[in-house]
């Protein structure tokens, strides 16, 4: 028995308010590491891209954001968003809807559906709509003397983006809408609400959080997506370039300042993305707690 | 609202959760589905309710074939277990909603809050307006979603086990509540629970389902007094039940006779039921009921005795007051006073 005293006697190394506590080395170890881990990879390079931004002054800086190369693809970017986004929002809310309130045949194969942007190569997507719309494809004909263009355009763009961002709003709604069940619902028809208004009224403002959270990692990731946008844009300038294909070709062309700059933008995206995120997930989480105490 | 339920099935895939039900729910009257669970009473609710369609048969609402009407059409009143309130909407707007989605002849929104308020009053949570339903109570919630079926002037009110998410305290408060609100509203309320107490304070008929099927309807004295069935017999209320034999008007348990008669029931084998409470010890019968005690437990004012009969193969339990002296013997001989046989169907 006497071996364990001095065991016992030390409360704070022993971790004795909780059984599951490491020691205080333990704790230090393991969240230096974490912290060094995040630090290099993921601080170091945004701090480096800033400063690699502003290496040449503010002035280089802004007059190679306010280039109208630069601004096209700015521009080209925020369009692309602004039809996606939508688009992925409605489809969302609609793949959510049904595969959290309905049974039906196939559904497992729509979730596996939902996934395949996830588990396919951005290079791939983009590639897909090459083979679909491209000259040597069965539609590329047709579409030639109708005069159409998909490849090499903004509406090959759209849907290449489309293509990779859509699990993001069905992905966060179907877990969600999953653990509220139909009761709502049920409760509004059975108080005389058409489907519609039950849907305006119950089902939208329960997943509105969700929602909003899948809407923004959406468009952060329609804004800065480049594999599959690369594919099928063929870098036009001017036209055809989105910011991150921008970034690519300054980058490749030694304009490291321009590049970083134009990088500088993304980055900011992804910062302020990040901050609304956890802002959303501290209001969201409530929401989801609410929902849990009923 | 009278409300007929005429040779309904439902079957959901290949399973049948009901089989051939027929109900007759009078105007004005109060009636509690009582089963075990998946014995189909919710599924009876729902189909009702609308919110549910039958395989076949059909649901009539006074003459009114209601079987093809949506939920949304058939106006009633639905109080789910999980009171299923909106949580981003305040206790008075919960209650108007009904009121606030109608198409046709929707109220002003200041007439709205005034009949949103009345009913609040009615279910006695008057100051709780602007409250969320996270605020409140589970006996609170289960309040306000009433008041929000009703705000709809329904022509029937269906429960769904409306006390089954409260505790034992709350329930039996708000039964008693829910008891007077029919009284004073009169509108035909259907409740479904698993609970028999409830059901049997609660309702003025009790309908007893059983894998699907209705077993027996009737008042409380009905269907504890004169059960119809051997599950009846044994769900609602203690009972204990006995293999036995019937032969030349007489009952027998393997090779001696109980002393009971009962001229009118073929020979054969038959499960004899009684109430633990119902019975009557002897002394050294000719004709009776004898086993060794297997245990003995103090509940409440009685004694529950088990006792094993005919050499070990089945148990009955009966009940002694406490201080009776045959609560310490080992063998006790009892007969039961009230009884039912109910003959079982040969095999095969």
């Amino acid at each position: 028995m006497a071996d364990f005293r001095g065991y016992y006697d030390n409360p704070q190394a022993s971790g004795a308010a909780s059984p599951i506590t490491e020691g205080r080395a333990a704790r230090l170890a393991l969240m230096l590491t974490a912290f060094a881990f995040l630090g290099i990879f993921l601080l170091l390079p945004l701090i480096v891209v800033f400063s690699e931004a502003f290496s040449k002054g503010t002035e280089t800086y802004f007059s190679a954001l306010t280039d109208s190369d630069t601004l096209s693809a700015i521009r080209l970017t925020l369009l692309v968003a602004a039809i996606s986004v939508p688009l992925n929002m409605a489809f969302g809310v609609a793949a959510a809807w049904a595969i959290a309130k309905f049974e039906f045949k196939g559904k497992a194969f729509l979730i596996t559906l939902i996934d395949l942007p996830f588990s396919v190569s951005p290079v791939i997507s983009g590639l897909v709509y090459v083979l679909l719309f491209g000259a040597g494809s069965l539609l590329g004909p047709w579409l030639k003397a109708h005069g159409i263009e998909i490849l090499f355009a903004v509406p090959g763009i759209v849907l290449a983006t489309i293509f990779v961002t859509f699990p993001f709003v069905a992905r966060e709604l179907i877990p969600l809408m999953q653990e509220q069940g139909t009761g709502d619902e049920e409760a509004a028809l059975s108080l005389g609400a058409t489907g519609w208004q039950t849907f305006w009224y119950v089902t939208l403002p329960n997943v509105k959080w969700g929602l909003l959270y899948g809407v923004l990692l959406c468009n952060a990731r329609a804004m800065g997506e480049f594999g599959a946008v690369s594919v099928v844009s063929g870098h036009i300038r001017g036209l055809t370039n989105t910011m991150p294909l921008h970034v690519e070709i300054l980058y490749n062309e030694y304009n490291a300042a321009g590049a970083f700059a134009v990088a500088s933008l993304l980055a900011g995206l992804a910062l302020v993305t990040l901050v609304l995120k956890t802002l959303l997930e501290m209001r969201y989480g409530h929401a989801i707690a609410a929902s849990r105490g009923h | 609202m009278e409300v007929r339920v005429v040779n309904v099935r439902k079957e959901f895939g290949r399973f049948a959760a009901l089989h051939d039900v027929s109900l007759d729910i009078r105007s004005g009257e109060l009636i509690a589905l009582l089963g075990p669970s998946g014995s189909g009473k919710t599924t009876l609710l729902r189909l009702v309710a609308g919110l549910e369609r039958p395989t076949s048969g059909a649901i009539f609402f006074g003459e009114e074939d209601a079987s093809h009407k949506t939920v949304q059409e058939r106006n009633v009143g639905f109080v789910f277990q999980h009171y299923a309130l909106f949580r981003h909407m305040t206790v008075l707007e919960n209650i108007g909603f009904g009121l606030k989605v109608r198409k046709k002849g929707r109220p002003t929104d200041a007439e709205i809050r005034r009949r949103a308020s009345e009913l609040l009053d009615l279910v006695q949570l008057s100051g709780l307006e602007q409250r969320y339903p996270a605020q409140l109570s589970g006996g609170q919630r289960q309040r306000v979603a009433l008041a929000r079926a009703l705000a709809i002037q329904p022509k029937v009110l269906l429960l769904d086990e409306p006390f089954g998410a409260l505790d034992a305290q709350v329930r039996r408060e708000l039964r008693r509540w829910l008891r007077e609100l029919h009284d004073r509203t009169g509108h035909t309320t259907v409740f479904v629970t698993h609970d028999q107490e409830e059901a049997l304070e609660l309702a003025d008929r009790v309908v007893v389902m059983s894998q699907g099927a209705i077993e027996q309807v009737g008042t409380s004295d009905e269907v504890y007094d004169t059960p119809n069935s051997p599950f009846v017999y044994g769900f609602i209320g203690d009972s204990s039940s006995l293999p036995v034999k019937v032969e030349g008007g007489e009952i027998w348990i393997a090779d001696r006779p109980l002393g009971l008669a009962e001229p009118d029931l073929p020979a054969g084998e038959a499960l004899l039921f009684f109430r633990p409470h119902d019975i009557e010890l002897v002394e050294g019968c000719s004709g009776c009921i004898a086993g060794t005690v297997a245990t003995s437990h103090r509940f409440a004012a009685t004694r529950r005795v088990e006792l094993e009969v005919g050499g070990a193969r089945q148990r009955v339990e009966i009940e002694l007051p406490v201080d009776h002296p045959a609560a310490q013997r080992s063998r006790i001989a009892f007969r039961p006073k009230k009884w039912k046989l109910f003959p079982v169907a040969p095999e095969g």
